[in-house]
């Protein structure tokens, strides 16, 4: 009996899924969807584990953002235990959140998405990738490189792993940072700000050619939701959950221990992912987007010079609330921007070196929230624990699936606007991909598996017949 | 004491009379996988790991409980014997649910380095995948049966150092467990004194200190061994 390998093309989105666009009488694009069908079942097989297990559990969710899962994972846990964790154990993980915030921002955009800004929607698959961009340019490969590795490095330094570090525990942290490596982080951060700073104006100059992708690449009125600091500061790690309407009111403030008074949770029958929706408007309308389009419409500054001038430099672009899914890219260097000055501040901080990390405690709560903001939105963990503090339910919302009805929305305008007839070319496949993109979707994490399917799109006459197909 | 002299492994060692095989070896430096021996505490050859190959026996021996006889030729690490290893640890691998990227006891864990030693790569069976409990109703410490590998190291070294006799072995072939009294939760055994020496003795994660995160539960095995010479010599009082 002979067996048949197939290898389906890697694309540039991490996590593989499926679109369809469906037809009406005219053929013309009526709506367009996105479909997740990695399974999801990791919720279900914590239950029975000790809770303190979650923190490493988790970060198996997905190999592309640990970090985030430890943070809200054992935040949850502080809170079970009911303790407040030493202030040096808040500042290291608030350090290693910005290092995955700045590595996993320079990945998506340095790597994968520059080469569709620099080389073109229309430039050939072959080359469109990070090596093509190297060829095209050295300056802006390498510089994107090095700072994701700077982001990296911090995760290393910290959980002495870049992949899984099993550091970040309930009560606080567990190893402290090494002054040696704090020094050599130290002398590399101000490289790391230059090349954001040098890609933001690159960027800024680019955006007057892109006038039709901000319009067309998901530009539509929405509601945000995102941490932000009590007193309207960035946040990314604590603070309160602020729902904003399009017009940037203020919906509604909500304690993140009580987000299930606000949140509902729609499972699609086409598609693995949960898609959150906001209760009072109902699902779809309470359909929201999180990541960093949210967190800087809904911050009133960024809480750091560099970042703060750029932020109303943004604001005047994007016009006030920005709506335009393409801005994602631009709010995503800004936020790596303030990550890298805000890195610096820590590293100088002499309170970060205490040894203080963990706060020690049995069970005093059975049931906590732990809410952080990953790079692609805010993360929810939610769990319920026995007396002797064995998991009897687990929930968690992630990023992606908050996306997922707006992802929804601009592959339907993309659609709409360079799908004509029924066919599907090359380049508007391209095109469709990168709206997705905007979004830095990690599938394999918000279906809680990692599976792998290709990227398949669809498209789907009025009668249910497939027309056309593509895949990458 | 008589000596006696004999070949292990084509080398010729002497060895007191009646001391084991495993001892032997271990003095000449002849390393033989072992899992439920532990210092300190009597042998009970189970996990079979320790199995060597002696000349005119068709059987092959567990090294641990084997005393070393005038003229014996032992074989430690023959093709047949590295097999056996092997498919030993395949099966405690594929009996319950051993997890090592999520486990408390990543890279402190003895069946981990075994499999890594005896190059086992990987599973060739199917995995029982059974839901067991896990107990922490224990102030200090917890059991998670699923990495249990039922050496009995923690049913020894309670009895026989501690003097407590909490823990025992229930149930038979696949269905046995290790029980804290009369299988009560820990929480709830009266004659367990919370002393913590099974949790040094368990070889794997299976039994740990309460609120251990990954790979954070260091053991420390030596101590076991220590306060036994310590008391047989009577260190404390000289
Ligand atoms: S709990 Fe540990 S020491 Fe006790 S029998 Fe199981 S594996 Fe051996
Ligand atoms: S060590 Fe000899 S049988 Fe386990």
């Amino acid at each position: 009996m002979s067996t048949r390998i197939v290898i389906d093309p890697v694309t540039r989105i991490e996590g593989h899924a499926k679109i369809s666009i469906f037809l009406d009488e005219a053929d013309q694009v009526k709506e367009a969807r996105f479909h997740v069908v990695e399974f999801r079942g990791f919720e279900r097989f914590c239950v029975g584990r000790p809770f303190t297990e979650m923190a490493g559990l988790s970060a198996r969710v997905c190999g592309i953002c640990p970090v985030s899962h430890i943070l809200a994972s054992s935040k949850t846990g502080d809170r079970l235990l009911a303790v407040t964790i030493p202030p040096a154990a808040e500042k290291l993980r608030r350090l290693m959140n910005l290092g995955q915030i700045t590595q996993s921002h320079a990945l998506s955009f340095f790597h994968l998405s520059a080469p569709d800004f620099l080389l073109g929607w229309e430039s050939s698959p072959a080359t469109r990738n990070v090596f093509g961009l190297i060829a095209a340019n050295k300056e802006v490969a390498r510089g994107g490189i090095r700072l994701r590795q700077f982001g990296q490095e911090i995760i290393e330094a910290l959980g002495g792993r870049k992949i899984h570090p099993a550091w970040s525990v309930p009560g606080g942290v567990r190893e402290p940072l090494p002054t040696e490596r704090r020094d050599y982080l130290l002398s590399r951060v101000d490289e790391a700000r230059t090349t954001t700073q040098q890609a933001i104006s690159a960027f800024k100059d680019l955006l007057d050619r892109f006038s039709e992708e901000i319009e067309v690449f998901g530009k539509f009125p929405s509601l945000f939701l995102s941490l932000v600091g009590r007193d309207g500061e960035w946040e990314h790690y604590d603070g309160i959950l602020r729902m904003i309407d399009a017009e940037g009111n203020t919906l509604v403030d909500i304690d993140p221990q009580r987000y299930f008074d606000y949140l509902g949770e729609h499972i699609e029958h086409d598609s693995f992912l949960k898609s959150p929706y906001y209760k009072p408007l109902g699902y779809p309308q309470g359909a929201y987007r999180v990541g960093p389009l949210a967190r800087l419409n809904i911050c009133q500054r960024m809480g750091t010079p560099l970042a703060d001038a750029e932020l109303v430099e943004y604001r005047q672009r994007g016009g006030g609330i920005v709506h335009s899914s393409f801005f994602f890219h631009y709010a995503r260097l800004i936020e790596i921007l303030c990550a890298t000055e805000r890195i610096k501040r820590l590293l100088e901080d002499p309170d970060l070196m205490s040894n203080r990390l963990r706060a020690q405690a049995s069970i005093n709560n059975l049931e906590a929230v732990g809410v952080s903001e990953a790079p692609r939105g805010t993360l929810f963990h939610h769990y319920c624990v026995d007396e002797n503090g064995l998991l009897t339910r687990v929930n968690m919302i992630i990023a992606t699936g908050q996306n997922a009805l707006p992802m929804n929305s601009t592959i339907t305008q993309i659609a709409r606007r360079y799908v004509q007839g029924r066919t599907i070319p090359e380049p508007i496949l391209n095109r469709i991909e990168a709206g997705i993109r905007a979004f830095d979707p990690c599938l394999s994490c918000s279906t809680h598996a990692a599976g792998q399917m290709p990227l398949l799109v669809q498209l789907i006459a009025a009668d249910g017949q497939v027309v056309d197909e593509a895949r990458r | 004491m008589s000596v006696v002299t004999l070949t292990i492994d084509e080398k010729i060692v002497s060895a007191q009379e009646g001391q084991t095989l495993l001892d032997v070896a271990r003095e000449n430096a002849i390393d033989i996988p072992t899992l439920c021996h532990l210092d300190g505490v009597s042998e009970a050859a189970a996990c079979r790991l320790c199995l060597v190959e002696v000349v005119g026996t068709s059987r092959l021996l567990p090294a641990c409980v084997t005393r070393a006889a005038e003229g014996m030729v032992v074989h430690t690490t023959t093709p047949k014997l590295v097999e056996y290893r092997r498919m030993i640890l395949e099966l405690f691998f594929t009996e319950r649910n051993h997890v090592c990227s999520v486990c408390v006891a990543n890279s402190a864990c003895e069946l981990q380095a075994l499999a890594a030693s005896q190059g086992m790569i990987h599973v060739r069976l199917d995995y029982l995948h059974p839901h067991l409990p896990v107990d922490t109703s224990h102030q200090q410490f917890g059991i998670d049966h699923n990495r249990c590998i039922l050496c009995t190291r923690c049913v020894r070294a309670c009895d026989e150092i501690e003097g407590a006799h909490t823990w025992d072995v229930a149930g038979r072939g696949i269905h046995s467990r290790v029980i804290t009294d009369l299988a009560q939760p820990w929480g709830e055994a009266t004659s367990c004194t919370s002393c913590g020496k099974c949790v040094q003795a368990c070889p794997t994660g299976a039994l740990f200190r309460q609120g251990s995160t990954v790979a954070e539960m260091q053991k420390d095995r030596e101590q076991l061994a220590f306060l036994v010479r310590a008391r047989k010599e009577k260190q404390w009082i000289s």
